[in-house]
This record gives C-alpha cells, structure tokens and sequence, in this order.
C-alpha cells in the first residue's frame, strides 16, 4: 500500500498506468451504460402507480449517486494531498469537480422532470431535491475557489480544505434536510426508496449504476493525464512523448 | 419487452416528454463531457508538439537560446 | 538591578530586563491577549458592530413591506425570517474578520508565534461573536414584535439564535480564513458559507416553530447544541489550516 502511495508521486507513472487502465473503464462504461438504458427502457415493466415516467430513475439514481460519491472521493484526494503532497491525487481532484457538478444537474433536472407527472409541479422542496440542490452549491463552491487562488499550491490547498469541510457536513446536511422535510411534508411520498423493487426493475438499475461509475473512472483518468501533460510540460517525459506522438 | 410496438415505446405512455427529456439530457452532458475531455487533450498535445518543434528550431531548448540572446547582446554592446 | 542575574534561576524570579527579552506565559496569556487586543479594536469601530444590527432590522422591516402586513401570514414565517436575517446579517460581518488583521501584517505575526494558532483564531472568533451573534440574538425578541411572532416563543427564539450564530461564527471564520487573501473574497465567501449555514437554519428555525407549536424546542436546542460543539471541536484546525494556506499564497 505505501508502495503504491510511493509509486504515485510520480506523475509518469500514473500517466503510463492510467493509459493501461483507460480503455477497460471505457468499455465497461459503454457496454453497461448501454445494456441498462435498452433493458430499462424497453424490458423492464412500468411501475403501477407513475407509469412509464418510472423509467427516469434509471439515470436519476446512478447521477445521484455519483454525484455524492465523487465530492467524497474529491474529500480523499484533498486529504491525501495534504496529508503525503502528492500532486496527481490533487490533479485528480481537480478534473473530478466539474463532474460531480454535471452529475449534480443531471440529478437535480431528472429529478425535476420527474416531478411534473407526479406531484404535477416543476420543483417540490422535497428533501432529496434539496440535498441535491446544496451539493451543487458546494461543488461550485470549490471549483470556485481553486480558480480564485493565483498560485497553484495555494489553490489545491484550499480547495482541499474546502473539500473535507464539505464533507463533513454533507451528511449533517441529508440528516438535517430530510428531517425538515419529514417535519412540513408529513404525507412523503419519496420518488425511490420504495421497499420492494422486483428484480426486473433493480436489475437494469445496478448496471447503469456500475457503468456510471466506469464513465466516472475512465472520464478522470483521460483527465487527470491530459492534467499531467499541462503542469508537467517541462518535463524531458513529457517532451518526449509529444515529439513520439508526431 | 414492456412495449408492444415501437410507435408505444416512443410514446411511454403518454409520459413521453418527461422521459425523454430527462435521458436526453443526461446523454447529451455525458457525450459533452466525453468530447471535451478528448478536444481538451488534443488541444494539449498540440500545444506541446509546437512548442517542441519551436525550441527545436531555435537551439536545443532554452540554454541555447540564452546563448544566442547573450551573443547578440554582446555584440551590440561592442558597437 | 543587573542586567544579567546569575541568581534568577535559583530564585525563579524574572528580573524587568529578562522579561523585556523573552516574554513568559503561555496560552492564557496569548488567549487573553487576543481577546482584548480583537475587542479594543473593534469597540473602536463602533460602526462595524453596529451594522449587522441595523442590517438585520432594516431587512425584517423590507419584508412586510415586500409580502403584506397581515399579522397573522407574518406570524407564520416569523421564525423562518428572523432566522434567515439574522444569519445573513452575521454572514455579513464575517469578512472583515481576518482581513483588517490581513491587510496590516498582524496576521502573519500571529502566524509565527509559538502559541497554536487554532487556539488564537478561536479567541477572535469568540470575539466576533460577543460584539455580532450575540447581539443579534438579544435583538430579535424585539424584531419578533414586530412580525407578530406568537408568545411563548421568545426566549426560544433568543437561546436559539445565541446557540446557532455561534455555530455561524466558527463555520464563517472557516470561509474567512480562505478568502481572506483573495481580492473578490466578499461574494465567494458568501458561496462557501452558506450551504454549511444550512442545518443550523434548519434546526434554529425549527427550534422556535417548535416553541410556537408548544413542545419539541428541547430537542432542537439540543442539536444546536451538538452542531456548537462539533463546529467548537473541527473549526479551530480548519480556520489555522485555512490562514496559513491564505498567508503563503
């Protein structure tokens, strides 16, 4: 393990590595990604009670999920850097916030066109669209920062610091959310959570899922390498590779 | 199949806006993503591929090119 | 008295000239320091701490105005509105919590000093929320009059705000500390603060909505109480961590 901790502060390492890696990612990204949408939107039954609109939870859950997954992982990378100054985990960092915006949105608008065929209004302060809507505000808040900094150590500090600040608080803020809303809204009805999804419905959720979370990995590691060649450009490696590459 | 024909899949059942609004949009970010994450690192290697053949013309890299500066600069001071 | 007393390390006493060189005392004395150093200051500018009152008046007076007069609608969003003022009236304030200390070079100096540097940002924060939270908590119960805020709730409303602007104060210093040396910090401040504001509001408001309804304000001071004491034990290492990476930027 300190090995690989070791082997990580090099950035030629990981660039090669991750060259490895890519296209393993991508294709499970692409077969899961696209096997779960044809089942979950062709195969697997409508639900009894919302129909056809059902189907949107086969991208409202994997976004969801992710964008939470990745401001934690953006909290591991911040505290790996500071904690052992490796550089990738923070270039990492860095390429992940964007995405866990994106996936945020994505959340929030299936989410919301969800909502018109079934509370039949555009945004409901329900607590899940709540949650989501104050992660956004934290995602945009360390990109933010790390943009705002001029010196770049500076900037990957504070926007590591920023990361684990938020989340801690991230799960105080679900607990508190969901609290409120269970307070003004005592008739819930919560869009997924239901007790007992048959199999024909979880089943194509999984893998879309698992392939999100392949997107997210393959997207990253293309990232943080292009990140590589960006802030290590006067690395004899680096030139090297650009004059192999003609 | 939850569907009987293709024209009823397009459909879903009258929830067809919602549905497709909500996957559309959701591949549109992931595609976007995807050619922005390649445009990004073909822009890059592009950029270095110049400066490369740059440098290359000019000397082999900067210590050259403080060298000729220096020459030419010395030269002038002559005069 | 001689300048060089070879008899003070048997009697332990610090003759004037030795204390002039190398200061004694440790913590208490730093602590105590900068908590008189941080009030002086800002008794100085009186204005400064009179503003995040006024503004919390003047934006529970604009609400009225902007929805309607109506005692009873203003009755039901009292809570929520005093809450919400208030908070932002403390956001506000947050800004120049480090950066008059920034701006001058004190910061830096306390940076250096041996003492640790969580424990000093926390005397100023505590500073900052006698002469901000504070006030603002004791000022509500009037501001509550105002909005028809139901009887039975001030004291609830008073203890809750007093709790939570607390919690405000250690969390914003956090936000402080980042952007402090940033020339636009003000708006980005207020971008990082306050989705952390949030389950303070949640259970602040809460906390006096439950005292309306008659029971369950317990509780809710209690969380705010536990979120107090969480913000008291993280804030100090994140607001040092945060100074620190503001100064060397």
């Amino acid at each position: 393990m300190w090995a690989f901790i070791n082997k990580l502060r090099s950035p030629k390492w990981f660039y090669a590595i991750g060259a490895r890696l890519q296209p393993f990612f991508w294709l499970a990204a692409v077969v899961l990604i696209l096997v779960g949408t044809v089942w979950g939107l062709a195969f697997a039954p409508a639900d009894y009670q919302q129909g056809n609109s059902f189907r949107i939870i086969y991208v409202h859950v994997p976004a969801a999920f992710l964008a939470q997954s990745i401001f934690v992982s953006m909290a591991v990378c911040g505290l790996v850097f500071m904690v052992w100054k490796i550089k990738v985990v923070d270039m990492a960092a860095a390429m992940m916030a964007p995405l866990g915006a994106a996936m945020t949105f994505v959340s929030l608008f299936s989410g919301a066109v969800w909502g018109v065929p079934t509370w039949g209004t555009w945004w409901m302060w329900d607590a899940r669209l709540t949650s989501m809507l104050i992660l956004l505000f934290l995602y945009l808040g360390v990109i933010a920062l790390r943009g705002a900094f001029s010196s770049r150590d500076s900037a990957s500090r504070a926007a590591s610091v920023l990361a684990m600040v938020g989340v801690i608080n991230i799960p105080i803020i679900k607990y508190s959310v969901d609290w409120w809303y269970t307070l003004h809204q005592p008739a819930t009805f919560t869009i997924t959570g239901r007790a007992a999804m048959p199999m024909e419905m979880w089943a194509p959720l999984l893998i879309m899922v698992m392939g999100f979370y392949s997107f997210f990995i393959a997207v990253t590691l293309m990232r943080t390498r292009s990140e590589i060649l960006r802030r290590e450009s006067n690395k004899r490696w680096v030139r090297d590779l650009a004059t192999e590459e003609r | 199949m939850a569907f009987e024909s293709l024209h009823e899949f397009f459909a879903m059942g009258g929830h067809a806006p919602y549905v497709w609004a909500a996957w559309g949009v959701t591949a549109g970010l992931l595609i976007a993503i995807v050619l922005h994450a390649r445009a990004e690192r073909r822009l890059l290697m592009r950029n270095l591929q110049r400066r490369v053949r740059r440098e290359e013309r000019l000397g082999t890299g900067q210590g050259e090119m403080a060298e000729i500066s220096h020459q030419v600069g010395g030269n002038h001071h002559d005069s | 008295m001689p300048v060089t007393d070879a008899r003070s390390p048997a009697t332990g006493r610090r003759t004037p000239a030795e204390e002039a060189r190398e200061p004694g005392g440790g913590l208490a004395v730093a602590l105590w320091a900068t908590l008189k150093r941080d009030l002086v200051l800002l008794m100085r500018r009186r204005s400064e701490v009179l503003n995040p009152l006024v503004f919390f008046a003047l934006v529970i007076t604009l609400f009225p105005i902007g929805i309607s007069p109506d005692p009873q609608l203003l009755a039901t969003i009292a809570p929520g509105l005093l809450w919400v003022a208030a908070l932002l009236a403390a956001l506000l304030s947050l800004d120049s919590l480090f950066r008059g200390d920034y701006d001058d070079g004190s910061l830096e100096q306390l940076l250096l000093t041996p003492q640790p540097l969580p424990m000093l940002a926390l005397a100023k924060v505590a500073v900052h929320w006698l002469l901000t939270g504070l006030p603002l908590s004791l000022m509500a119960p009037v501001l509550g009059i105002m909005l028809s805020l139901p009887a039975g709730s001030y004291v609830t409303l008073a203890i809750s705000l007093a709790l939570g602007t607390a919690s405000l104060s250690l969390i914003g210093a956090i936000g402080a500390a980042l952007t402090v040396g940033l020339s636009r910090g003000g708006v980005l401040l207020s971008l990082l603060v306050l989705p952390l504001y949030i389950p303070v509001l949640i259970f602040g408001a809460g906390a006096v909505q439950a005292a309306i309804l008659g029971d369950g304000a317990a509780a809710h001071l209690a969380i705010l109480g536990a979120l107090l004491a969480l913000a008291l034990m993280l804030a100090p290492w994140a607001m040092a961590a945060s100074l620190r990476i503001s100064i060397n930027g």
